[in-house]
């Protein structure tokens, strides 16, 4: 089986964000960048694939050079090979260029595959759209946020979380995968993995050999103003014993606040 | 013209599709649009009555056998169909499961792109414009659309409902041509004993490591039971610990809530929880730290054992709600 998993790289999820002073892009400098958490579950699941029924695991990313390193983590982690799409623009927010730069990759250059994973959403643009953006431009089918995925003579079987519930989709490969927390436990690199992965080669491919044209890259969708939430109002710390504070709390729940 | 899906779940139009609705409605009034709705499904009951109340002006429904379960491709493709045919400026769908798998695949479809889970719809200069929380709420990004049709997914909770009218409309039936389903939903597995999901809840009841174990989240469910419309929500790290379910995980790496009131228990708050949680109206920390990062962003405040807490607060909660 040949599983292709998108990668992003992204600002560690315990990081404050800065805005920067043109209100259009957030402050790189000094944040600590690693693989979008979701996309740690997505690769380790075409690992757990490959193990069980051979095939070969690609990981690629869409991005500036320094996702090298996150592409790196996923060779030490078992991947076979990886691959950097060279996309200088900075983050825009906007999941349809991303999208039509990955569908024009896997059609110039990978084109040989049987499953496409992503994680479900990149924690940071949190739009939760490329995996079935791609699907739709490939005609291939998709099941996002998924929780469990069997995959048996070119069928498969994907459980996806839903509200409350999980939804059993069928469908037929190749298709388009999206994964959730939940999927896996994802592995530790090991230290031979991570002694492997430094000797790797990282091919670097540019927008022009996937033969992307100037127009497809124009975004569709333009941030025009990025703002710090507005502050919450300060709260009152209750006073007393546990059975006078937590009943001034329903108190001021019901009469105050309103919420209950 | 405003475009609007509406979502059907166990036979009931949801509630955050009558949200993003009362929202067109709004928007129609700024914009001089009009607004119309579209239901996918099979042997569909007639559901146009409530949408008329809430605003819209046709109600288009859209049949195929095929249809009768969810499926991306198989619903993508008989919205495609109608989106060519009338044209709507502007299509919304609430950023549900069903909204958030959907939008995205109808949009590559169009050629354009998608605005996920807004919170905040505004029209300038006589242009249509959203704000969405980026990095999970850290920041708010204003954006604009360069393309038409504008597709938006609207947050659950967010937008209030309107005043619903008593009100006439149309309703437009499309069989559409025999579709070739891609991905087809076999079942619905329920999970046990959660109505009510965390990111539709009202009221959401969370713990963290404070709980201490899985046994104590009981206490939890306890408290949502006497609560109408209530969910369980947890930190990382009780998820992590493995004393509840990661589908009640709420934070960066988990679901962003905007519920009327998020009580933590024993949650200290870490950047990437607040980030999840801080939208909440009202928002309650009890936690035996002071120092714990979450009173900062909390409403009310008690700086005690949960342990000692709960019990009175479930007695004065059942007060309330057995009156």
């Amino acid at each position: 089986m040949n599983i292709l998993v998108f990668i992003k790289q992204v600002p560690d999820t315990e990081s404050k964000i800065r805005i920067s002073s043109d209100r259009k892009s957030i402050i790189e400098e000094n944040l600590n960048f690693i693989v979008n958490p979701y996309d740690e579950f997505a690769v380790e699941e075409a690992l757990r694939l490959k193990e069980s029924k051979g095939g070969k695991v690609s990981v690629i990313s869409v991005g500036l050079e320094r996702a090298i390193t996150a592409l790196r983590k996923c060779l030490a982690m078992g991947a076979d090979e990886a691959f950097l799409i060279k996309d200088e623009e900075k983050e825009l927010y906007e999941p349809f260029r991303i999208a039509k730069i990955i569908t024009k990759a896997i059609k110039s250059k990978f084109s040989e595959f049987d499953l496409i994973l992503f994680g479900k959403q990149s924690v940071g643009a949190d739009n939760c759209a490329i995996p079935s953006m791609v699907a739709e431009m490939l005609g291939l089918p998709q099941v996002t946020v998924v929780i469990k995925l069997i995959i048996e003579d070119g069928k498969g079987w994907a459980y996806r979380e839903i509200e409350g519930a999980l939804e059993e989709v069928e469908f037929n490969l190749p298709a388009v995968i999206s994964a959730q927390k939940g999927l896996n436990e994802p592995r530790y690199e090991t230290l031979k993995g991570i002694m492997a992965a430094k000797r790797k080669e990282i091919p670097i491919i540019s927008l022009e050999e996937i033969g992307i044209t100037e127009q497809e890259l124009k975004p569709c969708l333009e941030v025009e103003q990025i703002d710090s939430p507005p502050p919450r109002p300060s709260g009152k710390i209750l006073k007393g014993s546990p059975e006078e504070t937590a009943k001034k709390l329903v108190e001021l729940l019901r009469n105050e606040a309103k919420v209950i | 013209m405003i475009l609007v899906f509406i979502e059907i779940r166990n036979g009931k139009i949801k509630k955050s599709s009558l949200e993003t609705l009362s929202e067109a409605k709004r928007i129609s009034e700024k914009l001089k649009y009009s607004v119309n709705t579209v239901i996918v499904g099979y042997n569909l009951d007639n559901f146009s009555l409530e949408l008329f109340k809430y605003g819209a002006e046709k109600v288009f429904i859209l049949e195929n056998s095929s249809l009768e379960n969810y499926s991306s491709d198989g619903y993508s493709n008989a919205l495609i169909e109608l989106v060519k045919e009338i044209n709507p400026e502007i299509i919304l769908f609430s950023a549900t499961s069903m909204g958030k798998d959907l939008a995205p695949r109808l949009a590559a479809g169009l050629n354009v792109s998608v605005a996920a889970d807004c919170i905040q719809t505004l029209v300038e200069n006589n242009s249509f414009k959203v704000i969405r929380p980026i990095y999970a709420g850290k920041a708010l990004a204003k954006t604009g659309f360069k393309t038409k049709p504008c597709i938006a997914t609207l947050r659950p909770n967010i937008f209030p409902l309107i005043e619903p009218k008593e009100k006439k409309g149309e309703v437009i039936r499309k069989e559409i041509s025999i579709l070739n389903i891609k991905a087809k939903v076999r079942k619905i597995v329920q999970e046990e004993g959660a109505e009510l999901d965390v990111t539709e809840a009202e009221i959401v009841i969370s713990g963290g490591r404070g709980m201490q174990s899985a046994e104590n989240f009981k206490l939890l469910k306890e408290l949502a039971s006497i609560l109408p419309n209530s969910a369980i929500g947890a930190s990382r790290s009780a998820v992590d610990s493995g004393w509840i379910g990661h589908q009640h995980q709420v934070g960066q790496t988990g679901k962003t809530v905007s519920p009327n009131l998020y009580i933590a228990f024993g949650i200290s708050g870490a950047i990437q929880h607040l980030a999840g949680m801080s939208s909440s109206k009202c928002i309650v920390a009890i936690n035996k730290d002071p120092e714990a990062p979450i009173f900062k962003i909390a409403n009310y405040g008690i700086v005690d054992d949960l342990f000692k807490v709960i019990p009175v607060l479930k007695e004065e909660f059942k007060k309330i709600y057995s009156e």
